[in-house]
């Protein structure tokens, strides 16, 4: 026989890798959840949405003194780490901004004097078409049935591809551990760890309990929430009565957070 | 063979090298682990499935807990005598087994595993 | 056939053991990085990717230059080229598991890198990335080296090379495509979201690849016995000189573009790198010396007297060298974060540890291609000698 020595190491290559792919088939087979003896179910007071959607009426919102409460009650209950000095490293799931950089497609030279000294409040706008949901790699983001864009903290590999498509500035990395810099901690909530991006998740463990986002609690009702979908939801007749704008519309992600100014 | 010493030299040095976890702790077994319940753990008699099936299954269960409620956003646990359960790691879990170093800890370290999971969720809710 | 590379003068040796030593520091200074987490590099919330996809992004080009090795030769029959395609294949794996590790050593969660095999996301770029990168280091360490061990034996390469080589071509051309796509594609990134950045991506590439190319090729036949040919340095020269014309044409296109439009989401990025925005403006000196180089490059390649003097074309290939990794790596990174969504400005610098580690990468790669350079060069002599 030919090349004899070759021929047996070619065969036995091929066959280790046969003999090896069935248990390796098997592990990811068993990737699906049956459980002997258990079921699941969403809780009975769950909140559900086909797009869950803010309308901020800025207008009942003046001053930073306004926005103070609400930023504090969503960092608060999702142990944000506030405690960080490095503004390299800072993480912000609701802040304020003025106007000229909120809405950067619609700042001028001459706004009106309100609009120009009233501060304004950002977050992630859980887009409808949202680029960040596109670009992650490994679905570690992902937008969920409710329409909220969610975060799997155990899958995000930290290569920060969502931070550069967000085109709202709405996300931020652990630079590093966040555990000592969180001011007080929510022990009901997890922190996070080094390595992964975060942001706003529209509170989507209380929307799964029945109550409304912190932030919406906390805005004394500055701030809806509800159904994009719902024509009777709040959101709706808010939308049908008042003009809204949202940030950067030309960009077609399609916002569902809304600005009354 | 020219280098028949230092052949069977390497060749002893390896066995003895590959065998090392044999005979360098022979007679220096360590104890099993002893796991401390707390109070509240002892009075639930049973956990959210039957204590075999916890102890060599509740690594699955966790992992089918945060697939489901992060990406299926279902949070509720039916077991089979229908009981419900939050399916929360900090809150559930960590609800009766307050005690990470006395429980969670002995059997993660006799073997010599290190989840990540604390990393995260908070170990000590009840601040006990 | 790595029993040539084993065999060295005391040079040799010394600068394997250089490489590695400083490989073992930016190692080093790697776990820190792992333990501390990335907070040690310069890179910011606004400013999310910096140094270290900066050189990722330009090592891609340097690999896919490789093509215009492989291309005249295999394709159309470029005889000359035969005497150096295994160069430019052993450049691009060692270009691209350059590539690789800054990948890896950007990633927050490095020991989670498998979810992007575990989880395929179709609609995420980096997931064509991760493919096409591996499956081009895949062909060029098959291709290459069987084919080196083919004329090492003194026969022809077998033929179930012949498909694998002509996918490589096309390969080439799409790691730098995909890897231009990640920026193109994005809808906040005013100054990414430009259809010329794929075809500027691989006329940078196509310049960068030879040049570096040349001055290895400059370098082997100073060095060592075997010359890789003075026709085949010249046809290298003459892509450069065509590839950075490009290249600088590319770029002034979008300069027109954004500043005759002036609508200011396009023109504030080239005013941050250019001139500076609102009293920022670290990257100012770096691009227009960039610009200087290249022009000067450019110059100097497109006089056919210059360019047939190894002395002067040697400073060319770095003048080209120079230009497109600031152009490429800083510019292109630093332009597309800043001003950031909100037109604020964060500025960004690479830390001290991070050059260090990106530092420790290069000399892995250099290392890689010392070892093969000296492979190929050891049997292209045993073969000449023959």
């Amino acid at each position: 026989m030919k090349n004899s020595r070759r021929r047996f190491l070619q065969i036995a290559g091929v066959s280790a890798l046969g003999l090896g792919a069935k248990p390796v088939l098997d592990a990811f087979a068993s990737e699906s959840a049956h459980g002997p003896g258990y079921h699941l179910a969403k809780g009975e007071d769950a909140m559900d949405a086909r797009q869950w959607a803010m309308v901020i009426d800025t207008r009942k919102l003046q001053t930073a003194e306004d926005l103070e409460p609400i930023i504090e009650a969503c960092n608060k209950i999702h142990n944000v780490p506030t405690g960080i000095k490095n503004k390299n490293h800072e993480i912000k799931w609701i802040w304020e901004a003025h106007y000229h950089n909120a809405f950067t497609d619609k700042a001028g030279q001459f706004t009106s004097e309100e609009v120009e000294h009233r501060p304004f409040l950002l977050l992630c706008n859980h887009c409808e078409n949202p680029p960040c949901v596109r670009a992650c790699p490994t679905k570690a983001t992902f937008k969920n049935d409710n329409g909220i864009v969610m975060m799997d903290f155990h899958r995000c590999i930290g290569c920060r591809f969502c931070m550069a498509a967000c085109p709202f500035g709405a996300r931020s990395f652990n630079f590093r551990d966040p555990r000592p810099f969180i001011e007080e901690e929510n022990k009901a909530f997890p922190t996070r760890m080094k390595g992964v991006v975060e942001k706003c998740n529209f509170c989507a463990e209380r929307l799964a309990v029945g109550k409304m986002p912190a932030c919406v609690e906390a805005s004394n009702g500055a701030i809806a929430f509800g159904d994009l979908y719902d024509e009777h939801s709040e959101v709706r007749e808010l939308l049908k009565e008042n003009y809204t704008i949202r940030r950067k519309q030309t960009l077609g992600t399609e916002p569902s957070v809304y600005y009354i100014v | 063979m020219k280098d028949k010493n230092k052949i069977f030299a390497g060749l002893a040095i390896f066995i003895v090298v590959v065998t090392l976890p044999f005979w360098f702790n022979l007679g220096k077994a360590a104890p099993a682990p002893e796991l401390e319940l707390t109070a509240k753990a002892k009075a639930a008699k049973t956990c959210v499935m039957p204590t075999e099936f916890m102890t060599a299954n509740h690594m699955q269960l966790l992992d089918v807990w945060r697939h489901n409620v992060v990406r299926g956003g279902e949070r509720m646990f039916v077991n089979d005598d229908g009981k419900l359960y939050d399916m929360s790691l900090s809150n559930t879990c960590l609800d009766c087994h307050s005690n990470k170093e006395k429980f969670c800890d002995r059997c993660h370290d006799y073997a010599s595993v290190r989840p990540y999971c604390w990393d995260c969720h908070i170990d000590n809710p009840k601040g006990e | 056939m790595l029993e040539l590379a084993v065999k060295g003068n005391k040079w040799y040796w010394g600068w394997l053991v250089v490489l590695l030593g400083v490989i073992g520091a930016g190692f080093g200074l790697y776990l820190m990085q792992l333990k501390l987490g990335l907070g040690i590099t310069g890179m910011s919330r606004d400013v999310s990717w910096g140094f270290y996809i900066a050189n990722f992004t330009y090592l891609v080009g340097v690999a896919a230059g490789g093509v215009m090795v492989v291309l005249p030769y295999y394709l159309h029959d470029y005889k000359a080229y035969g005497k150096i395609t295994i160069l430019g294949e052993f450049l691009a794996i060692a270009a691209i598991v350059m590539c690789l590790l800054f990948i890896l050593v950007d990633l927050g969660q490095p020991m989670r890198a498998f979810n992007v095999l575990i989880y395929p996301t179709p609609n995420s770029v980096l997931f064509y990335d991760a493919i096409v990168l591996n499956g081009y280091l895949f062909l060029n360490l098959v291709i290459g080296w069987n084919v080196l061990e083919a004329e090492r034996n003194g026969v022809h390469y077998q033929g179930w090379l012949k498909p694998l080589i002509y996918i490589s071509i096309p390969w080439a051309v799409s790691i730098h495509t995909v890897t231009a796509y990640l920026y193109c594609g994005l809808p906040g990134r005013h100054f990414w979201l430009t259809a010329i950045l794929a075809p500027r991506f691989l006329a940078s590439a196509f310049a960068a690849g030879p040049a570096l190319l040349i001055l290895l090729c400059l370098f082997i036949r100073r060095f060592t016995n075997f010359d890789p040919g003075k026709e085949q340095i010249q046809a290298l020269a003459k892509t450069v000189a065509y590839a950075i014309c490009l290249n600088v044409f590319f770029f002034l296109c979008e300069v027109f573009v954004a500043f005759y439009s002036n609508i200011p989401g396009h023109t504030t990025h080239l005013k941050y790198l250019f001139a500076g925005l609102h009293g920022h403006g670290a990257l100012v000196p770096w691009m227009w010396a960039a610009m200087i180089m290249g022009f000067t490059a450019i110059v100097m390649l497109l006089v056919p007297r210059w360019r047939a003097r190894h002395g002067l074309l040697g400073i060319a290939c770095v003048l080209v060298f120079g230009c497109t990794w600031i152009d490429k790596g800083l510019g292109m990174m630093a332009g597309g974060f800043i001003p950031n969504p909100l037109h604020e400005v964060t500025e960004y610098a690479p830390t001290g540890i991070e050059i260090m580690i990106t530092i420790g990468i290069y000399a892995l790669g250099a290392f890689l291609l010392t070892v093969f350079y000296k492979t190929a060069v050891g049997v292209k002599l045993e073969v000449e000698t023959e």
